[in-house]
């Protein structure tokens, strides 16, 4: 470094120059960050990966072939696919609600939008059976008495999905909409476009990495969810068995393999989403 | 009239922003709105192109009553301060939106977007976004943008605040020029008095929520309406009960004029061109400017006996018992 640079005012430049003065220590950070990050996570799931193939394909072979448990599959992804456009639907609609207009309760319902991620799932699933159980729930009966059976029912496990991952796109687009400001919609106002015009030509194109990663993250979630599904599905065979419950089903009964390879099949399709992901998303950050 | 402002009112809570204004902006005609921050005059600019709303009052633009028109429906073309760009798109298609929302065919849009794109000079710069641009130039692309549409009016909210002082002054007579060109309607509105001066037809100057003054730049500076105007476009300082500008106040050496005081040379300051000199009377100190030639000739140097006198035809504002002080030239009031 010349004595030049080390008086250069330009404060980005300075930032680069302490990086490089700081390293030993920066070394130290990432080799603990490393350690921590292998233990909790990389080598737990990869040994699900290895145990999954240590009869080669045979495991897998086996779920893929047993009916219920490709039934089970099937019910997990479609519960999740509509359950994350639920989800992404009125997410965005919430974060346009939170951000843009001031209303009376709006940080209260900025907080209760929190509540699925604070609340443990079988809470979830329990309070669930108390509005919706078909006996005496809150409002099941009445449901029932319509035809409509939602809990121990497909319908029960697409609440409870939709409940537990319904704060993932509002907390990813309300940053990304609170950044933008105002003023793009406004220009877009005053040049002659309606609303909706606004929403999708100016806003939506705008927030779309936000929505995007939210949508990859609620579905990552609804995909993996577990204990309020147990409560509201009834854990039915071939019926309203999820993957997850498949998955605890098989271990308690000592189906290792089974268990591990099911249990591969779910991570394989969440870390394929975040992996997609990173690398489509821009460099620059989430817009 | 191109823009008839009614007994508007703005609240915003306790603060009231606009208090029952009254404004005519004649049609193609440049007009500033001048004032201190928080004045009101951004606030006024926001309910005329509608992004805000007035409490009480009206609005018409072109004849027609705007006061409950959404934006989209105003045809008023608006420029921000910080640009709003739109990040997404490339120049040209920032430049076509208006056009696009409005259905325009194709080539009729690209010719149009051609025209506007050579009229402030960007025409190399159609397919970079935004971020690839300097502030000037995504000023004059959120320009084009807005004249796209041939807006009945063309607002601009502090158009070159955002920018460095060279580029300010470019774009000022850049856009003076321009409204030669286009003869568009326009009021922007600016804190600046030197930018409203140099650049408006007529300037309206707007304090604490209400117009303080009506006039083209010459008015202003010649008769200006009381204290604050005075005050506000330009270095005052007082001379017996009077404000006057610095530049007005003569001084004499030798025999008194009429209506001469008697005072003392308590500070000269040279500043490149122009001298400053102090001026000690009995009750307060005068505050006096002229060329460095003028100082040469009068002999002037500290503590040298002089007469104070306004020149023959200099305005006058009787100041206020207390004075207003307004933000960049309370330093120049003497103390």
């Amino acid at each position: 470094m010349t004595e030049a640079t080390t008086f250069h005012p330009d404060p980005g430049r300075r930032a680069r120059l302490s990086t490089r003065r700081r390293r030993p220590i920066t070394y130290v950070f990432r080799v603990i960050v490393a350690v921590y990050l292998f233990f909790l996570v990389a080598w737990p799931v990869s040994l699900v990966v290895k145990n999954t193939f240590t009869d080669g394909l045979t495991d897998l072979r086996g779920i893929l072939e047993d009916p219920d448990i490709v039934h089970a599959l099937r019910l997990t992804v479609g519960v999740a696919v509509v359950a994350v456009v639920l989800n992404t639907v009125f997410g965005v609609g919430i974060s346009l609600l939170l951000v843009r207009y001031e209303f009376p309760g709006r940080r209260l319902l900025s907080a209760l939008i929190d509540v699925p991620l604070s609340v443990s799932p079988i809470v979830v699933g329990l309070s669930l059976v108390l509005v919706y159980g078909g006996r005496d729930g809150w409002f099941g009966p009445q449901l029932e008495d319509w035809g409509i059976q939602v809990i121990f029912a497909p319908l029960g496990i697409l609440l409870a999905t939709t409940f537990v991952a319904l704060p993932l796109v509002i907390r990813e687009v309300v940053p990304v909409l609170e950044e933008i400001g105002i003023e793009q919609e406004q220009a877009a106002h005053s040049l002659g476009a309606s609303a909706v015009q606004t929403f999708r030509r100016i806003t939506l194109p705008s927030i779309k990495w936000g929505v995007i990663y939210g949508v990859v993250l609620s579905l990552a979630r609804s995909l993996g969810e577990f204990g309020a599904v147990k409560v509201v599905s009834g854990n039915i065979l071939g019926d309203t068995r999820t993957a997850t419950l498949v998955v605890e089903e098989k271990y308690l009964n000592f189906d290792k393999g089974g268990a591990y390879a099911t249990a591969f099949l779910l991570a394989l399709v969440s870390v394929a989403c975040i992996v997609v992901v990173s690398f489509i998303r821009p460099k620059e950050g989430p817009r | 009239m191109s823009i008839e402002v009614s007994h508007v009112s703005r609240h915003f809570g306790d603060f009231v922003a606009l208090d029952d204004v009254s404004v005519s902006i004649p049609t193609g005609q440049l007009t500033a709105l001048l004032g201190p921050s928080g004045g009101g005059k951004s606030t006024l600019l926001r309910i005329i192109a509608g992004l805000d709303h007035a409490d009480e009052g009206q609005i018409s633009i072109e004849g027609a009553d705007a006061t409950h028109l959404s934006p989209q429906r105003r045809n008023v073309g608006f420029v921000f301060q910080h640009y709003a760009a739109f990040k997404h798109m490339n120049v040209r298609r920032n430049v076509a939106f208006g056009l696009e929302i409005r259905k325009r065919p194709k080539k009729e849009i690209a010719a149009r977007v051609d025209e506007l794109l050579s009229l402030v000079h960007l025409e190399q710069f159609g397919d970079r976004l935004p971020s690839q641009l300097s502030g000037g130039q995504r000023q004059r692309m959120a320009l084009a943008r807005a004249l796209a549409v041939e807006p009945a009016v063309l607002l601009l909210d502090e158009p070159f605040g955002a920018l460095d002082a060279k580029v300010r002054k470019e774009l000022r007579d850049w856009l003076r020029r321009l409204h030669d060109e286009v003869h568009v309607t326009t009021v922007f509105v600016t804190h600046d008095q030197e930018e409203a001066l140099e650049v408006a037809d007529e300037i309206v100057v707007i304090n604490e929520g209400r117009v303080e003054q009506i006039g083209t730049p010459d008015e202003l500076y010649d008769e200006p309406a009381n204290d604050f105007v005075m005050r506000f476009l330009g270095p005052v300082t007082q001379l017996g009960p009077d404000l006057i500008r610095p530049h007005d106040v003569h001084l004499s050496t030798t025999e008194p004029p009429a209506r001469a005081t008697p005072g003392r040379v308590d500070r000269l300051t040279r500043v490149g061109f122009e001298v400053r000199a102090d001026v000690a009377t009995t009750d307060q100190v005068v505050l006096a400017t002229m060329t460095r030639t003028e100082a040469t000739a009068l002999g002037l140097e500290q503590g040298l006996p002089v007469w104070v006198s306004p020149a023959p035809g200099a305005p006058t504002v009787p100041a206020a018992t207390a004075p207003r002080i307004t933000e960049d030239d309370d330093s120049l009031l003497p103390t």
